[in-house]
């Protein structure tokens, strides 16, 4: 299970890809990926928003499911996900009604 | 304080003006990523894990009330209501939008300040003693010199593409308080027999994955060769340094594979080609330089002054502990340094919110000559207070949450940012420095632990200066968890030595015992509250540490 991730360009917002072509800013919106056909097309969608100047830097993580949800497998992605561990007043996890962001 | 001249000026907005440029093509298209990067990393600009961030130049760390204003503006506009003061002496902001970095460095150049040169393989920041200009113990002042560098390196054509980045970092007194030693060059202010002025030379010093103490090219370089000697030590870096792997790369690995006899040979022999020619430093220049950084009017002290301070200590437990700790020996008679830890119990080492930033400006103003320093050591510091007016210095600072009396104790800690804002991170470290921090929190315990440095880096890289901590924490990801590998006996002063690794790592929840450990281990084994850690690891090894966390001596 992988999600595509990226940083928006214009403020560097950390997004992932949703289910539809939209680039989303909150983990549980993101389109989940299951297998090689799946991921390859994320990859090409993401591709063409470099070129179209939405993101930059996207790249596959690994999601698992955890506390009735689905969250990265990797610390660094729980982190971008949520925001700073020790500033709970920072990043998404800050949001009114933030869950796992 | 250094002023901007016309040169200065013209040159920092026209930047601002190209940069603002660059980030409207960049939005419109005409530049890709892989063409933008390098261009907005020359100006400051990195994307982290959650955000862009904006690293400010704060040229060897000193600043104005002014500036300091500015910056908590910058903090409340455009980021979130704070910064992160960092072991080069500049300041971060963790959050700025892409889009609104123009107008910030628009703001930035009102007050004369930039981003100039904090990225990229070019000469950054020149740091210095961050008590220059005050401490008592001082040769003489290492800012004008550090400014004829920062003159000299901004936009140096020649040196903007080195095979590496290149630090360089100047101290005005024997006791070295700007870790010359693990730096490109160290420059350490010094006087010949005849009483005139030089510096003592080392090359080849760094931290990160390979770490080396610099290496001492000259005793003594007179004054008037400082440009002309270290445009030879880069010529010969540019030319020689390795450009087929990073890692490989900083002039500390140059000295390391060519030796420092050839080295040396190489950098006179270049220095003789250029030397008695256009760098040579005009006595006149080095005065008018030095005219900007002359020590402001000091009040006489006055009959009585004294005594009302020690009654003020004698009355106030609270206040003795902090001038105790968070005052540093002046030039000036009546005078003291006044260190502002950005280390309150529990908090995240080197941040200051807007509001305490303003406040520190306003004490600058009011107190301190309109002086602030930033310290590598991620503390701020008043360089010129009268002692007389400490007491309702603290009493302000109290009510700010900064009169923390823990300088150079265990809780005043170095820490990167860490995987908590870094996208090079492999381990948290603000959250390791936090609970350190809480477990030494008490006063006395503190005390009577007496100087601990302890430095906490978050990756190889060694942002948080693990390697010269008295006791250094460095973590590392295994396995997709956060491990934390000890090293004891580091130290970034005269002495410089980098620390060795004790044993395996501990995991993030069993780091602060581990360290517990050590500090048990130390009181158990110190001959007197005087031997302090290092000097006790020095006398006794690394083997009753080992002993106590592994049971394997």
């Amino acid at each position: 299970m992988k999600a595509l991730t990226a940083n928006r360009l214009i403020d560097g917002e950390v997004v992932w890809l949703g289910r539809a072509a939209a680039w989303v800013e909150i983990l549980a919106e993101a389109r989940v990926l299951e297998g090689e056909a799946a991921e390859a097309e994320a990859l090409a969608l993401g591709a063409a928003a470099v070129a179209g100047r939405l993101i930059v830097d996207p790249y596959l993580i690994d999601l698992e499911r955890a506390d009735g949800g689905l969250q990265p497998v990797r610390l660094r992605e729980r982190i971008r996900a949520h925001g700073p561990t020790m500033r709970p007043d920072l990043g998404k996890q800050a949001r009114p009604h933030s869950s796992a962001a | 304080m250094y002023r901007y001249d016309e040169f200065d000026e013209s040159f920092v907005s026209s930047r601002v003006a190209q940069f603002r440029d660059q980030v409207r093509r960049r939005l419109s298209g005409d530049l890709s990523e892989d063409q933008f990067k390098p261009l907005r990393l020359m100006n400051g600009v990195y994307l982290q894990l959650h955000a862009y961030m904006l690293r400010v130049a704060i040229p060897y760390g000193t600043l104005n009330a002014r500036q300091m204003r500015k910056l908590a503006e910058v903090a409340r506009t455009y980021d979130r209501g704070y910064g992160h003061f960092t072991t080069r002496q500049n300041i971060q902001f963790n959050w700025p939008r892409l889009q609104d970095v123009p107008d910030i460095l628009a703001e930035l150049a009102e007050v004369e300040m930039h981003a100039i040169q904090t990225s990229g393989n070019c000469i950054r920041n020149v740091t210095a003693d961050h008590f220059a200009g005050a401490a008592a113990d001082e040769v003489a002042d290492p800012r004008p010199y550090a400014e004829i560098l920062r003159q000299w390196s901004s936009l140096h054509p020649e040196f903007s593409f080195l095979p590496r980045k290149f630090k360089i970092a100047v101290t005005g007194a024997a006791h070295d308080r700007a870790a010359v030693q693990v730096h490109d060059i160290g420059l350490q202010l010094v006087r010949d027999e005849a009483g005139s002025i030089g510096f003592t030379v080392f090359v080849g010093g760094g931290l990160g994955r390979t770490p080396m103490v610099a290496r001492k090219v000259r005793d003594f370089l007179p004054e008037t060769d400082l440009l002309a000697y270290t445009e030879a030590i880069l010529r010969v870096y540019n030319r020689y340094g390795r450009r087929d792997n990073k890692y490989k790369a900083r002039v500390k690995i140059l000295m390391h594979e060519t030796g420092l006899d050839t080295l040396r040979a190489d950098i006179e022999r270049e220095f003789e080609e250029v030397r008695s020619g256009v760098l040579d430093l005009p006595k006149a220049e080095v005065d008018r330089i030095t005219a900007y950084f002359a020590p402001p009017p000091f009040a006489q002290e006055e009959a009585g002054d004294a005594d009302a301070f020690a009654q003020a200590l004698d009355s106030d437990p609270a206040l003795a502990v902090f001038a105790e700790r968070n005052l540093a020996p002046h030039k000036a008679p009546g005078y003291a340094s006044l260190t502002i830890s950005l280390k309150p119990i529990g908090e995240a080492p080197g941040d200051a919110s807007a509001e305490q930033m303003e406040l520190v400006a306003d004490l600058a103003e009011t107190f301190g000559h309109d002086e602030i320093r930033v310290s590598h050591e991620q503390n701020l510091v008043l360089p010129h207070v009268r002692r007389a007016d400490v007491p309702e210095i603290f009493r302000r600072l109290r009510g700010a949450g900064l009169a923390e009396a823990n300088a150079g104790l265990i809780t005043d800690i170095i820490a990167c940012p860490g995987m908590d804002y870094c996208a090079l991170a492999t381990a948290r470290s603000i959250p390791v420095a936090q609970r350190i921090s809480e477990r030494f929190a008490a006063s006395g315990r503190q005390q009577e632990i007496g100087d601990l440095k302890v430095k906490i880096s978050g990756c190889i890289n060694a942002c948080g200066h693990h390697h010269v901590g008295h006791i250094g924490i460095l973590g590392v990801e295994k396995k997709g968890e956060e491990y934390y590998q000890i090293t004891l006996g580091g130290s970034g002063d005269e002495n410089t030595a980098i620390g060795q690794i004790v044993g395996r790592g501990f995991s993030y929840d069993g780091i602060v015992d581990a360290v517990e450990t050590v500090v048990d281990t130390y009181l158990g084994l110190r001959q007197s509250p005087q031997e302090d850690f290092l000097a006790a690891y020095r006398r006794v090894g690394d083997a009753p540490f080992k002993e106590a966390l592994y049971g394997t001596a």
